[in-house]
């Protein structure tokens, strides 16, 4: 019945989680789905907690409102699991990605007795062998989209080629940094 | 709502399909049309025999009610006079008077 | 030809800005609006307009530079929300009794206080009736579409009023979703060059705008606005008819989803119709007659439709999104039932508060809202209005 797919991101101010939030809905958008990218506002500071959300559909999106059953989570900051109920209303055929170097036997006992699918990923590692700095949203992105089956594997690098070659039009030396982080996270994302 | 409505056809009888949109005035010096020298208490006369012709009066009159023609001021324009009395204090040569002013 | 792309409501407002290339634009920034003005500021300083920003020191003083700036024959744009609104009061008067149609997005936010900077209609509620037109967006297509439409309504003969587009901030202005554009040349021609009658820097006529009116005089200058608004429907009825012909994509006053066999109904304006559409067809699935009624015109307000459309319903749920502090409802609640009253209807009419402050409307809300209607039909109800989703005891 759900035609929509609904994802909701942990993130903290900074660390790109809303930046991410927005490239998925402009890949998904390229591959003519429908779209929604959306961060929950409030006072912005930089470390607190902030969700944002997409949707991805193949028909007209209508609804408004933050999502609350999703059913995919992705949690860009891992120290989150201890602050945040990251979980709730999570959809059990779905799953939640989380950016770590713990095992799920370690990770499992946080979440609040989840029993869905559980990803991991050391975004952090990735993204400071292949782009010099932690940003963990670039390896985020990319195991989202592989978990989520979203959109075909070439397609979503040819067209995050094209995206990234737009954004950093002024900077083009860090596109292929960008690239190899994406294609590092998209085969070393662990389920489980 | 016709397309130029001169304010000199606009009045306190007019109904509101006939006044300007947002009442404004699409031509200049329209005040000349309001009789204001008829709020008048107090009166000014002119003394032509000491007029010395200087003009001090005409910039300070705060209605432009003391007509100049080639360069020589005329008899007030009691039209537009208010009677403030302030073309009396600027006047050095006793030339212009008004009686019941301090 | 349309070409698809996916933007932000605020993107979306500040690209039908630059299609149009307005003469002027004062702003200061304000959040959930402060994108409006910036993403416009990179047009100007990249040439892509050349429009006169300037950057003023309040919002009074934005509003009170669109009025001098509109009134010497410029076409005018701004964007604000809540409180810049606010402080913009005494203006947003001037500009209507002045008969000049500056357009400005408003990107609904509540009103202080407490402080809150997410999406209610309380700005706009409060200015509803400052003699401005209003339209509400739904998503960002209609800002964007609501936009484009605006000058041709507002600089029209018959109007000569201002007006405001208006669309849910965060929700409908920091939310990406697809979205239709048009040509650039396409909506420069839709809209025209603006070529007013009289304005200050005319030629050979000295004018005075704004004279100081006196009792003999306010009332008629007053009703005459009223009747400047009166011409609205008639006029973006036209504009309507326009832009679906050249563009493709049809609007009404309001919009009737599910209504054709409807015994319930639900009024509702801006992004949290979309929302409500979703609820409509879950309880439709269920077998419920529900219909939904989105206002996107607010000033004037479509009344006579509002009830044609309502002749047939049991009972009818009006969603405010704002408070009124009446004891009696709020503002849409007000204008519905009204129209209600006038056409005779025999439905049962329930105005619910909800979404103050950025507050979610959710399923369960729609759900209270169904057994309501059903209630109310079958045992009439002595209240006038309900809170939805605020926490009780």
């Amino acid at each position: 019945m759900k035609d929509t797919l609904e994802i909701r991101w942990h993130g903290r101010g900074g660390q790109g989680a809303k930046t991410a939030a927005l490239l998925l809905a402009d890949v998904a958008f390229e591959t003519g789905k429908y779209v929604q990218g959306f961060p929950e506002y409030g006072p912005e500071r930089m470390g607190a907690p902030i969700t944002a959300y997409n949707r991805i559909s193949d028909n007209q999106i209508r609804l408004h409102s933050n999502i609350y059953e999703p059913d995919y989570v992705a949690v860009v900051d891992e120290t989150l699991l201890e602050s945040v109920d990251v979980t709730a209303g999570l959809s059990e055929e779905g799953g939640i990605l989380i950016n770590s170097t713990r095992t799920e036997k370690e990770i499992r006992p946080l979440l609040n007795g989840y029993k869905g699918a559980v990803y991991l990923i050391d975004a952090r590692g990735i993204s400071e062998r292949t782009l010099g700095k932690n940003f963990p949203n670039t390896p985020m992105l990319s195991a989202i989209v592989r978990i989520c089956e979203v959109m075909d594997e070439e397609d979503f690098f040819g067209l995050m080629l094209r995206l990234y070659q737009h954004k950093f039009a002024s900077k083009p030396e860090v596109v292929d940094g960008n690239m190899e982080a994406l294609r590092q996270a998209f085969k070393e994302v662990r389920n489980g | 709502m016709a397309d130029f409505i001169s304010a000199k056809t606009i009045n306190e009888e007019s109904p509101w399909g006939e006044l300007t949109e947002g009442l404004s005035i699409y031509e200049p010096g329209t005040s000349a049309a309001v009789m204001t020298g008829e709020w008048r208490t107090l009166t000014p006369t002119f003394v032509e025999e000491k007029c010395k012709q200087c003009l001090l009066c005409v910039p300070v009159c705060p209605d432009s009610a003391i007509p100049v023609v080639n360069k020589k001021r005329l008899d007030f324009d009691y039209d537009h006079c208010k009677g403030c009395g302030i073309c009396v204090r600027s006047c050095p040569f006793d030339a212009i008077t008004m009686e019941g002013l301090d | 030809m349309s070409k698809k792309d996916r933007l932000s409501g605020n993107e979306a407002v500040a690209i039908a800005m630059r299609q149009i290339n307005p003469d002027v634009m004062p702003a200061f920034p304000i959040t959930p609006s402060t994108e409006i003005p910036q993403y416009f500021c990179d047009f100007v300083a990249n040439g892509k307009v050349d429009t006169e920003f300037i950057p003023v020191e309040s919002e009074h003083s934005a509003m009170s530079a669109c009025i001098g700036a509109s009134a010497a024959g410029a076409r005018v744009v701004t964007a604000t929300s809540s409180c810049g609104m606010a402080y913009m009061w005494e203006e947003l008067h001037v500009a209507a009794s002045d008969r000049l149609p500056i357009v400005m997005n408003l990107v609904n936010r509540a009103l202080s206080g407490p402080i809150n900077i997410n999406a209610d209609h309380s700005d706009g509620m409060g200015a509803k009736d400052t003699g401005w037109i209003q339209f509400y967006a739904e998503n960002c297509q209609e800002a964007y579409d609501n936009f484009i439409m605006a000058y041709p309504i507002a600089e029209d003969k018959r109007v000569h009023l201002p007006m405001m587009c208006c669309q849910d901030g965060f929700i409908t202005s920091h939310a990406v979703e697809n979205i239709l554009l048009e040509d650039d040349e396409e909506v420069k021609k839709f809209v025209g060059e603006y070529e007013p009658e009289h304005y200050l820097l005319k030629d050979g006529e000295p004018m005075a705008v704004g004279p100081y009116s006196v009792t003999n005089y306010y009332f008629e200058a007053r009703r005459a606005q009223d009747e400047a608004m009166s011409h609205v429907p008639e006029v973006a009825k036209e504009v309507q008819e326009r832009f679906a012909k050249t563009f493709g994509r049809k609007y009404d006053f309001i919009e009737k989803y599910r209504m054709d066999d409807a015994k319930y109904a639900i009024v509702i304006m801006g992004s949290a119709a979309g929302t409500m559409k979703y609820y409509v067809d879950r309880l439709r699935d269920e077998g419920e007659k529900i219909g939904l009624i989105k206002i996107r015109m607010f000033r004037p307000f479509p009344a006579k439709d509002v009830a044609a459309a309502l002749k047939d319903v049991k009972a009818v749920a009006i969603m405010d999104r704002a408070q009124s502090f009446s004891n009696a409802g709020g503002p849409l609640g007000v204008e519905v039932t009204n129209a209600l009253f006038h056409a005779r209807s025999q439905a049962q009419a329930m105005d619910y508060v909800y979404g103050l402050g950025g507050r979610d409307l959710l399923e369960e809300h729609a759900r209270t809202i169904m057994d309501d209607l059903k209630d109310i039909a079958a045992n009439g109800h002595d209240d006038y209005y309900r809170y939805l989703g605020v926490r009780e005891a």
